[in-house]
């Protein structure tokens, strides 16, 4: 009786897990595209694998120990007052200890390695001088500067395969977090502040990144794709942001942009401001008139009930009344 | 006149709350109606609303919190509907507006106004017995602290139908939480529940510390301490030193919105990693205030139901002042993303991964208590063993989250919602459930139903696995936290077992709902005369039950640890009965101020939300008054006569009698 209760619970869990096992095989995570996250892939995989030391014998033990001392068997020992053993508190002392001495020599070991701020030294004949890349996180998009190219996207990124990218990151508005799954770390983009991650695509291919850091209503669809080609692909997907008629100069044009949206479209722009980035981490220091350049966006974050979100249902309120309904909105 | 607040702030375009508001409503009249129908106002006031009787508190926060599980798990249920099917283009049912806020709520109602009445509901009825003390330290201030919480749950569940809650997410991180990003008054609902619960919150903390340190009875050495005792005052270590940081970063926040400052504006001086660092400085220690409690229950429950000494007492409670320790230097894991350097990183993985030792050591001692037992495989010990093995699991992934270089890929994934759920269910829901079914007999007299309990314990691990299992396996295919859809295909079948998950642990609830329904109706069947249904060993099983109001009538004495079993042992395997004469017994008298403190705080709460100033003035004014009634109200005590407690024991001696012979033989044969 026992038994089956047992078994009604653990074979689906078998089952399950075994399913989930083999999907997770061509994942982002477990199949990845670069340096950075191959390291990432053994790091999760090693610890997965120290840990079982412990975690198989304690689903075992507990498993064998409640069968073995159930009330029933009167064949099993049974010593009431035994509470202690110098033994058996050496062993489950000494053996999580070890466990956790080596994963900290691992841990120490590779948060030197895998810093994102460290650059990372392209290995092989055929590696290439590092480029940068801008990307900033705005309401609710992406937007890629090239500062030696002098071009700029929004949701839309693309550099060459096995050179090594610095992606500085900062954000127009609230906190964000710059990811691209197949490559490695994330970082996040803060408003004010210079952030930086080094990744590197040792194959060409389209990756999805995203935020990962809610950052308000359209957050879901903060997404871009990341075209890994070839030299000669990336420089040929240059000239075509360069054949933009759109320019994106800071202030005017910049704050155009800024202006929330959602599901926002990829959009290239042939011209930049000098110092575009810098000018917005700028704009958020002393004497920086970021505050007063976003006021007139303020009306959008009031999406409460009944008004303002950009979905059809919502949208009618809005033309019919020609003012936001809600109250705190109507201050 | 009122500030913000017009007609127009009631959803009424929003069918689903405006169901759920007509649900509650008629719910609430028909309550109402009940109550005076059978003219109830004036007892539920005596025995219930103004009671300073540490163990009905208790169970008002169970009320309380399981009122509230049934909220937040209707969030978590249309969470996962709306990720089923808002694929690959799909809207779903949910627009942002509202999902935004349903994630909001479901974290801060399952870890605020569930989880923490749960564990503050257990000490409340359980540490004063087990120390052999007739109340608390300052009964007043715990009646005062439940009202407070009470208020709490009373804003966030006003936000839900005048107005909105805050879209955030629940720590409501700056600067999304700053004006400039959310001009609404969802967030100040947020504040203001949180802030009038949290100082709730912070007075349990220091009347429970001051309780176990002062009020042990005789022979209760901090080493012969029950374990959950132990663990509480652990907790209540924890509370008294993070929920100010609480306090202040959400006093500081406030001030951000109300005052127009900028501690953690994006711009002027701002900074948000500030408020992100603060709030995890307080949330950090917060989950270990919800898990060592817990720990402390499957102590009790693993020893009494093994018949069996818990092995290694000693390493048991220095284990739980390590993790007490350790739980202040690890916060900043929340964001090893921020970008801090490799050294910084590095210690607080490292330190975090410490945490797993004594953590793991725990769990060997639970499973040596097992050895060499003889272990009744009742409820509550399916729901521990079902606790040892998830939460294991859940120890294993958050290990794997602590290392740096790891966290730079899983950091705000499902992975994250899957670990945190697998501890969170699987430590503090377990833990709490095999609690609530193991001191139930002690409130009430009676055991609850064990046929629905384990029916209820196999629907929630079921669930967990298939509600959890399938989030870890999409966290590696880039899927993330606070999704409101996705346009990934692929994705959808594995959201689909998940919700699948989510029903089945809402037939868990199910259970445990028809599991109460079917106990009330059997209690003359499942009567526990004897106080001591499951031949415990702590004090809290020397008195009857439901344990009468001064809890012992001669205050017990212990002289080893389980003093209760010893003595059982020294008495022939039955528990001493106590015997005239007694004592006047001194003891608190029933407080208005407390529930009265409570309703101006929350009339201070909503008005300062929709900045009506004038009600906001008002309620500061009587919270202020009824505080000082109080503390020049000296008629706060009273001795109960000799002679009341003599009539009390003895018709308890004559029920134990008539019922217990019988019982009590039954038991001898078992024990043979």
């Amino acid at each position: 009786m026992r038994r089956k209760k047992y078994l009604r619970v653990l074979s689906p869990l078998v089952l399950v897990s075994l399913a989930l096992l083999l999907t997770g095989c061509d994942s982002a995570l477990m199949d990845p595209k670069g340096q950075v996250g191959e390291e990432q892939r053994t790091l999760i995989l090693t610890a997965f694998g120290l840990m079982q030391i412990v975690v198989i014998p304690v689903i075992v033990m507990t498993i064998a120990f409640a069968w073995r001392y159930r009330r029933s068997n009167r064949n099993a020992t049974y010593s009431p007052d035994w509470h202690h053993s110098n033994k058996v508190e050496a062993v489950v002392w000494f053996v999580p200890c070890v466990i956790i001495a080596f994963l900290a020599v691992l841990t120490w070991y590779t948060s030197h390695s895998l810093d994102p701020h460290k650059p990372i030294q392209a290995e092989g004949d055929n590696a290439k001088d590092p480029i940068v890349i801008e990307a900033v996180s705005l309401d609710w998009k992406w937007l890629f500067i090239y500062p030696e190219q002098g071009i700029a996207t929004v949701n839309e990124l693309a550099f060459p395969e096995d050179t090594p990218v610095r992606f500085r990151v900062t954000s127009g508005s609230v906190m964000n977090s710059f990811f691209i799954p197949r490559l490695g770390s994330q970082i996040y983009a803060m408003a004010g502040m210079d952030n930086d991650v080094h990744l590197i695509a040792d194959e060409q291919g389209v990756y999805p990144g995203r935020s990962t850091n809610y950052s308000g209503a359209g957050f879901s669809d903060m997404t871009f794709d990341a075209h890994v080609g070839s030299q000669q692909d990336f420089e040929a997907w240059v000239s075509k942001v360069r054949e933009s008629s759109e320019s994106l100069t800071f202030p005017d044009e910049y704050y155009d942009l800024a202006a929330p949206t959602e599901v926002n479209e990829i959009q290239y722009f042939s011209e930049v401001s000098p110092a575009l980035y810098e000018s917005i981490i700028k704009s958020f220091h002393a004497g920086g008139d970021h505050e007063e350049r976003v006021a007139k966006y303020a009306d959008s974050y009031a999406d409460g009930f009944g008004h303002g979100h950009s979905d059809e249902s919502h949208g009618e309120s809005d033309e019919s009344h020609g003012e936001p309904m809600s109250a705190e909105a109507a201050e | 006149m009122f500030g913000k607040l017009s007609l127009e702030a009631v959803p009424y375009d929003q069918p689903i709350i405006m169901v759920t508001v007509a649900a509650i409503v008629l719910g609430g009249l028909g309550m109402t109606g009940a109550i005076t129908y059978f003219k109830k106002w004036g007892y539920l006031w005596k025995e219930w609303i103004t009671s300073i009787d540490h163990k009905k508190l208790g169970i008002m926060y169970f009320i309380v919190a399981l009122v509230m599980l049934i909220r937040g798990f209707a969030d978590a249920l249309m969470m996962r509907s709306q990720l089923a099917m808002a694929s690959a283009g799909a809207e779903g049912f949910l627009p942002p507006s509202h999902y935004d806020q349903i994630f909001t709520a479901h974290g801060v109602i399952m870890i605020f106004f569930v989880a923490m009445p749960m564990v503050i509901g257990l000490m409340n009825l359980v540490v004063p017995l087990q120390i052999g003390a007739r109340d608390v330290a300052f009964p007043f201030l715990n009646n005062l602290s439940f009202w407070l919480f009470a208020a709490g749950v009373i804003l966030v569940n006003v936000s839900l139908f005048v107005g909105e809650f805050a879209k955030t997410g629940w720590l409501a991180y700056a600067p999304l939480s700053g004006l400039d990003y959310s001009p609404g008054v969802g967030v100040d609902y947020w504040i203001w529940a949180l802030q009038i619960s949290g100082i709730g919150t912070t007075m349990t903390g220091i009347n429970f510390f001051v309780t176990i340190i002062k009020m042990r009875t005789k022979g209760m050495t901090m080493f012969r301490l029950p374990i959950f005792t132990w663990t509480s005052l652990c907790a209540n270590v924890l509370i008294i030193a993070s929920f100010p940081i609480l306090t202040a970063t959400i006093a500081l926040l406030t001030l951000d919105r109300y005052l127009g400052m900028h501690f953690f504006t994006t711009d002027l001086g701002g900074n948000m990693m500030m408020y992100v660092n603060l709030i995890w400085a307080w949330g950090h220690p917060e989950v270990y205030i919800l898990i060592l409690p817990a720990f402390g229950v499957f102590s009790e429950v693993i020893a009494t139901f093994a018949k069996k000494r818990l092995f290694g007492y000693n390493t048991m409670v220095w284990a739980t002042v390590a993790i007490t320790i350790l739980s202040f230097v690890v916060w900043l894991h929340h964001f090893f993303t921020m970008g801090a350097g490799a050294n910084v990183n590095a210690f607080f993985g490292i330190m975090t991964m410490i945490i797993a030792i004594p953590t793991g050591v725990k769990i060997f001692n639970w499973l040596f208590t097992m050895y060499r037992g003889r272990l009744e495989i009742t409820s509550p010990v399916l729901w521990t063993l079902g606790f040892i093995i998830t939460f294991t699991i859940g120890g294993m992934t958050g290990v794997m989250l602590s290392v740096p270089a790891a966290n730079f890929v899983l950091h705000n994934s499902l992975f994250v919602i899957a670990h945190f759920h697998n501890v969170i269910i699987g430590g503090v829901v377990f833990g709490m459930m095999a609690g609530l079914t193991y001191w139930f007999p002690k409130a009430f007299g009676f055991t609850l139903n064990e046929k629905w309990g384990k029916r209820s314990f196999w629907c929630w691990i079921t669930g967990f696995y298939v509600a959890f299992m399938p989030l870890y396996v999409l966290s590696f295919f880039g899927a993330v936290r606070r999704m409101q859809s996705y346009n990934n295909p692929e994705w959808q079948p594995l959201m689909i077992v998940a919700w699948v998950g989510a029903l089945i642990i809402a037939a868990g609830i199910a259970c445990t709902l028809i599991q109460f329904y079917v106990s009330i109706r059997d209690r003359k069947q499942n009567e526990d005369v004897s106080g001591d249904p499951w031949d415990a060993r702590t004090l809290e099983w020397a008195t009857s039950s439901p344990a009468p109001f001064y809890n012992f009538a001669h205050l017990p004495e212990v002289s080893s640890v389980d003093g209760f079993w010893e003595a059982k042992k020294a008495n022939g395997g039955v528990p001493p009965i106590s015997e005239p004469p007694y004592q006047d017994i001194h003891m608190p008298k029933n407080t208005w101020e407390g529930p009265v403190i409570a309703l101006f705080a929350t009339i201070f709460g909503f008005a300062l939300v929709w900045h009506i100033w004038w009600l906001a003035i008002a309620g500061g004014i009587g919270m202020f008054a009824t505080f000082m009634a109080r503390i020049f109200n000296d008629d706060v005590d009273y001795y109960v006569p000799a002679a009341e407690v003599e009539r009390i024991e003895r018709e308890h001696r004559q029920r134990l009698k008539q019922k217990g012979d019988l019982a009590h033989s039954t038991r001898l044969e078992m024990q043979s």
